[in-house]
């Protein structure tokens, strides 16, 4: 029996350091929804909050209908899957499994027919007599799973599942997660901080930083159109590029330092003004080119078989820095062609895929492009 | 050169071995003498063992270092195990506070306490006897059971307990079911640290017992006077007990490690 969960002004704080200021979010019933952002922004605390291992210091939690702020974790029928999983050492990989329904009055047939199918649903049966020491990082994942799903929570919460496995492992185990939570149809909340993780598994994401959310939605929403600076940093690789919005003849153009400008179709009615902005442009959002764009020189290039990356130096258009890209230099991936790689000191343009690129507001709060789509303000957050 | 080395380690590893049991051989060798003397071995006889258990106060030695050592063990590693898990979940200035606390009665000479429980309990007027002698023990064992939970406690995940209560345990079953098998090697060690320590203490025991009450050290400081053979026989079966206990307790794991090898194998 899952349910849906509904948080409204959340508070959290520890004495007078507030660390989840005012929260609100609806996670719908079978949804796989995940809180991603950087360490320290909360999610791992908003998680524990809704699992009932965090007191509340403001707001309400609902289960469904049923207001959970005051209930203990043991009673709110929550499967948890702990970053470092959490076995017990001293049982078995069966007795593991088992000890959630140990605590309900259930059959002894019940127990081991429920055990027996989330050990199959799992892979795990062949080691039902093993020892947790004994078994692999993956294994004891599936173990974890196994534990957490065999009293069919109403709510599976996973904090960082995958963050102890192998770079291979982890693409492998998130494929499981994501086809258990389906087969199972169970409401689901993933707290990661890796980006690409939380996008090949989720229905929607929520982009947290310093205790506030920042945007809600579906993973290609958020990618394409991020709601402000920090969430097109975040997700994905991105080159951050001063510019300015100039109005001529009723039309928006974008005016690069080096005098490279276009017009833009899809500004928003209201930003439509003279302003500083700063583009947000993907790697993959130009196209290299000798007639039309920014002036550059390529730096370094990189070949990975489908794609090449190129690394592109202005004289006056720099990249500005950010936690993730300490460089001036303008990143850029294209498809490997047939013909040689441009060599390194060729002087390129680039012309910006304009339908793609995103426009912030000078503070980078505001993404000032049609089409963002953020269920943040559906759920009443400012 | 190599052959020099390997001497010098043998030679130096015997004359430890030397050091520390030719006491205690000497001890249980003499426990078997025929004759009285503690010096010049005659012949072999049981007679000091016959002996030893036929004299009363020797009995009640025994039965009061037993029964002291005991209860003082079973309190003392419930109370200790206890506090040390609570601490373990308490802020860092409490935990650091009572951790300090702690370590002074095991730095302090035993005298000092000794001299102190003598005097709590005399300006408490209470009646020396059972009763005090019992209470020092627990309470000077109590920090050693701390001492070998903490760290222990210290490695434990703490999202064992956590996980027990998200799959429906109250607490206490999560402390039953999870924490303690955990703590189980640790709790046994610190168990049988507060066993030995009660069972062999005489300073602290001299002062808070009564005339009525001595353990087997206090029996034989007062008898060291008319000393004969069955104080090595006294002290043959404390060192048979204590060695007995060691054994079970390096063993038994031992074996149940293999056990459970051969399982999942």
């Amino acid at each position: 029996m899952s349910v849906g969960i509904k948080i409204n002004h959340a508070v959290k704080a520890y004495g007078d350091n507030v660390v989840i200021p005012d929260l609100s979010l609806e996670v719908k019933d079978g949804e796989f929804f995940t809180l991603l952002g950087p360490s320290g922004c909360g999610k791992t605390t908003l998680l524990r909050m809704i699992a009932g291992f965090n007191s509340i210091e403001g707001g309400d939690f609902y289960f469904g209908d049923k207001r959970i702020n005051n209930l203990d974790p043991a009673k709110r029928n929550i499967g948890m899957v702990f970053q470092n999983y959490a076995i017990f050492p001293h049982l078995t990989v069966e007795k593991n499994v088992q000890f959630g329904l140990k605590n309900r009055k259930i059959s002894k047939e019940d127990m081991e027919r429920d055990t027996k199918q989330f050990m199959d649903l799992m892979h795990i049966t062949e080691y039902k007599d093993r020892m947790p020491e004994r078994l692999s990082g993956g294994q004891q994942q599936r173990v974890a799973l196994a534990r957490a799903l065999v009293i069919k929570p109403d709510v599976l919460l996973m904090d960082e599942p995958l963050s102890n496995l192998d770079a291979k492992l982890r693409v492998e185990m998130r494929t499981v997660i994501k086809q258990i939570q389906r087969e199972v149809g169970i409401t689901n909340v993933y707290v990661t901080h890796d980006q690409e993780e939380a996008m090949s598994v989720s229905d929607r994401i929520a982009v947290m930083n310093l205790g506030e959310i920042q945007h809600i939605g579906k993973p290609k929403d958020i990618y394409q159109r991020p709601a402000n600076l920090f969430v097109a940093s975040f997700i994905g690789r991105t080159n951050l590029v001063n510019a300015k919005l100039v109005l001529k003849d009723g039309k928006a153009n974008l005016c690069f330092a080096d005098g490279y400008s276009f017009v833009m179709d899809n500004i928003l009615p209201e930003e439509m003004h003279d302003q500083d902005v700063i583009v947000a442009i993907r790697p993959e959002e130009v196209v290299i080119n000798n007639e039309e764009g920014i002036q550059g020189k390529v730096d370094d290039s990189v070949f990975l078989g489908l794609n090449t990356h190129y690394y592109i130096l202005s004289d006056q258009v720099h990249c500005i820095h950010t936690e993730d890209k300490d460089d001036d230099r303008f990143e850029l991936i294209q498809e490997s062609m047939i013909d040689e790689i441009i060599p390194n000191g060729s002087e390129v343009r680039l012309k910006i895929k304009k339908e793609k690129v995103n426009v912030f507001t000078a503070d980078g709060s505001k993404n000032i492009v049609k089409g963002v789509k953020n269920d943040k303000y559906l759920y009443g957050n400012d | 050169m190599k052959t020099v080395k390997k001497l010098v380690t043998n030679v130096y590893f015997w004359l430890t071995m030397l050091f520390f049991y030719a006491p205690i051989i000497y001890v249980v060798i003499f426990s078997f003498n025929e004759s009285k003397s503690l010096t010049r071995f005659t012949g072999f006889s049981l007679q000091w063992y016959k002996k030893m258990f036929e004299s009363r106060s020797i009995r009640e030695a025994i039965y009061y270092t037993l029964i002291i050592a005991i209860i003082a063990t079973v309190i003392s590693t419930i109370v200790g195990t206890l506090t040390a898990i609570g601490l373990s979940k308490s802020n860092k200035v409490l935990r650091a506070i009572v951790l300090q606390i702690n370590d002074i009665p095991m730095m302090n000479p035993d005298i000092v306490t000794a001299i102190g429980f003598m005097l709590l309990f005399t300006s408490l007027g209470i009646t020396k006897g059972f009763g005090t002698i019992l209470l020092a023990h627990i309470s000077f064992c109590i920090p050693y059971v701390i001492l070998t939970v903490m760290p222990r406690l210290r490695q434990l995940d703490d999202n064992l307990a956590e996980a027990a209560l998200d799959l429906g345990a109250t607490p206490v079953q999560a402390l039953t079911k999870v924490i303690i098998p955990q703590l189980k090697g640790a709790i046994i060690s610190g168990a049988l640290i507060a066993f030995t320590m009660s069972f062999d203490d005489f300073v602290i025991s001299f002062f808070t017992s009564g005339p009525k009450v001595s353990n087997i050290a206090i029996y034989v400081y007062s008898s060291i006077k008319r000393i004969n053979p069955t104080i090595n026989a006294l002290s043959t079966i404390i060192v048979v007990i204590v060695t007995t206990v060691l054994i079970i307790v390096n063993v038994v794991p031992m074996i149940k490690d293999r056990k459970l090898r051969g399982v999942q194998k």
